[in-house]
């Protein structure tokens, strides 16, 4: 749920980078964070990761710019790909006013990009949100792979499996590199925070 | 997916309350927090607590703690409290989506900070 404090005069938005495990989300947020001068970002928070796993989650805060004379504040979520951890994915989603589905590009994980999908859908819907109705950017990451001689899906493929019928905007990514990942943070703040103002309107009507 | 709009005048009000309840028993912070992780207001010293990652960390708390009550068969658990060496702290739920976040010393009782809470809940779900 988005909040906006008229005293501080401050929009808070919740974006949230959900996909299967090892697709990327931490590694986009790490990007982001190390490419911002300290004025626009809060501390990066990391619950221990086992490996290269996210346990629960992490957390940028980001102070992007105004809207009339809010200043926006977005709050960027990772969630833990690992089927295992369903419950912890769940929780994240709470009150989420925008998704980045880091999707992997690699072929062998193409299942699990549509199973991520479908856990993505279910969750939503226990919090009461349509995924068709939710501000929600695609990326697909990795996509330097296929120079090396990695079999990767084509754009075509990966539209075809997770965007066909939902129409999102998408990006092609590698997100080590930052390829693409500044684009998808401001298509997806965009959106989300035209989302949150456009209920605003309704709600001060 | 729903928006919370907070006025200044709100504000206002719940920091008064926070303030009356809990900073007058001796609290060194008080928070209301969502269960999104956002913090909607907050009272008291916090110059070296991160408090945006204390909110973040709290409603994800409540919520695997939730989800634990559940696979235990129970609706929820309201609350929560944890005791540290120095620092302890005390997370309820003041309401569906609300709670308030309590950190205190152990100079302060905890019966007195359950107490103070619980009255606090009420004057907010009254608000």
């Amino acid at each position: 749920m988005a909040l906006i404090d008229l005293k501080k005069k401050e929009i808070y938005c919740k974006i949230v980078y959900y996909g299967p495990g090892r697709s990327g989300k931490t590694t986009n947020l790490l990007y982001i964070y190390n490419s911002l001068p300290e004025k626009f970002r809060g501390k990066l928070l990391t619950i221990e990761t086992k490996g290269e796993r996210t346990l629960f989650f992490d957390l940028l805060p980001l102070s992007l710019g105004k809207i009339k004379d809010l200043d926006i504040r977005l709050q960027l979520y990772t969630v833990p790909g690992q089927s295992l951890y369903k419950y912890a994915r769940k929780i994240v989603l709470k009150g989420v006013d925008g998704i980045v589905f880091v999707a992997d590009s690699l072929r062998i994980r193409r299942e699990k990009n549509k199973e991520s999908l479908e856990d993505l859908k279910e969750h939503l819907l226990e919090w009461n949100i349509d995924i068709h109705e939710i501000p929600l950017v695609f990326q697909y990451n990795k996509r330097d792979l296929g120079e090396i001689g990695i079999p990767i899906l084509t754009i075509e493929e990966l539209q075809e499996d997770l965007n066909r019928e939902l129409k999102a905007p998408y990006f092609e990514a590698v997100a080590p590199k930052g390829i693409g990942v500044f684009e998808t943070l401001k298509t997806i703040s965009k959106m989300s925070i035209r989302y949150i103002v456009q209920k605003y309107l309704k709600y001060s009507d | 997916m729903g928006i919370r709009v907070l006025t200044p005048e709100k504000v206002s009000r719940l920091e008064k309350l926070l303030r009356n309840y809990l900073l007058s028993i001796g609290v060194n912070l008080a928070l209301l927090i969502d269960e999104a992780g956002n913090i909607l207001v907050s009272s008291g010293k916090n110059a070296d607590v991160d408090v945006t990652s204390l909110a973040a960390l709290a409603a994800a708390n409540f919520g695997a703690t939730n989800q634990i009550a559940r696979i235990l068969g129970e609706d929820d658990f309201s609350i929560l409290y944890h005791k540290g060496k120095k620092d302890n702290i005390h997370l309820s739920k003041i309401n569906d989506d609300i709670i308030l976040v309590t950190v205190f010393t152990d100079e302060v009782p905890l019966g007195l900070v359950r107490l103070k809470a619980n009255q606090l809940a009420k004057q907010i779900q009254e608000l």
